[in-house]
């Protein structure tokens, strides 16, 4: 039963994901309609949050500009999401990175992952 | 088969999960393996006094057939089938004993209705079986779940059809105008938009919806 709902959901994987995690700063470019036209936005901040499985995977990505914070969700494996850069590995100690809502500034950075 | 006809097919649930549509919106679908049903018996108004086909859906061992059955399934030069329904149809000259219905007959954006028997819920209380207001669980209260007031004192006996606790689920349920996402014909599969009644592995009737 399970294999006949994984060859379905097969055909609409990306292939190409790179790997990331809480913590990890991304580049998330987004195809945007308007009117007629297409183009692609993007979308930089921590990834704060990944929850999900399979198909159905998202995850958060949390910015802040002219001090106001925004976060998008999106579903990993949305057509609507042309690609996925990782910038920059950030050194988390937890899955969920919610305590960066009650920070503001230079105290909500996440530091980056060393080289090993 | 022509649209806008009468067409039914037997199928299996199989779970849920999601795509994404041509505006590259995620669709919430019901994967329902569904066909092919075999054509068992035409029944006629000269002989039975209405039109339909019987149709026999899903493999059976042989021996878990007994003899009746396979005398009837013989008589349509067919293998045993485990579940057997009849469908009312437009012309039943279109069908030939034997015949298979496929899952094309449906097509990517119909409508359809869902009929499956709806998951048991076994004896359930009035809060869950009608969705009756529950007491406070704090504040001093001891009024929790209990079904309440039966009536007026006057008539002095309970009304019939006082909705009360009892079996819940298990039931035949029909969820009307749903649409259909995707047929993949050679796997025999359909996904449809939402949700349907019924447990995994449930039997389903997927049928054009009365309401078009």
């Amino acid at each position: 039963m399970q294999d006949i709902i994984k060859a379905i959901e097969e055909e609409y994987y990306k292939k190409d994901l790179p790997r990331f995690g809480p913590g990890d700063t991304v580049k998330v470019h987004v195809k945007v309609v308007e009117g007629t036209r297409e183009r692609i936005q993007i979308f930089e901040g921590t990834v704060i949050k990944i929850r999900g499985g399979g198909l159905s995977r998202t995850f958060t990505v949390r910015r802040t500009t002219y001090g106001v914070a925004v976060e998008r969700t999106f579903p990993i494996h949305s057509p609507k999401i042309a690609k996925i850069e990782v910038t920059r590995r950030g050194k988390v100690r937890r899955g969920r990175l919610f305590y960066l809502r009650g920070l503001t500034g230079k105290k909500a950075r996440v530091k980056e992952k060393g080289r090993v | 088969m022509t649209a806008g006809s009468k067409q039914a097919i037997m199928g299996i649930k199989i779970g849920m999960t999601q795509i994404f549509d041509e505006n590259d919106k995620a669709v919430p679908v019901t994967v329902i393996e569904a066909g092919p049903c075999t054509v068992l018996q035409k029944k006629k108004t000269e002989s039975d006094g209405y039109n339909a086909i019987q149709v026999g859906f899903y493999n059976l061992k042989e021996k878990l057939a007994n003899k009746p059955a396979k005398g009837h399934f013989k008589k349509a030069n067919v293998k045993p089938l485990r579940h057997i329904k009849e469908f009312r149809v437009d012309n039943i000259d279109d069908y030939e004993t034997g015949q298979e219905i496929k899952v094309d007959v449906f097509a990517d954006g119909d409508i359809v209705d869902v009929v499956g028997t709806s998951k048991g819920k076994g004896f359930a209380g009035g809060v869950k079986r009608h969705n009756f207001a529950r007491g406070s669980m704090g504040h001093g209260s001891k009024y929790h779940r209990r079904p309440g007031s039966l009536g007026a004192k006057g008539p002095a006996r309970v009304f019939k059809g006082r909705k009360l606790p009892g079996h819940l689920g298990a039931e035949r349920v029909t969820v009307q105008g749903l649409k259909v996402v995707k047929v993949y014909p050679d796997r025999n599969i359909i996904l449809i938009r939402g949700s349907i009644p019924g447990p995994k592995r449930g039997l389903v009737v997927i049928k054009n919806t009365v309401k078009a």
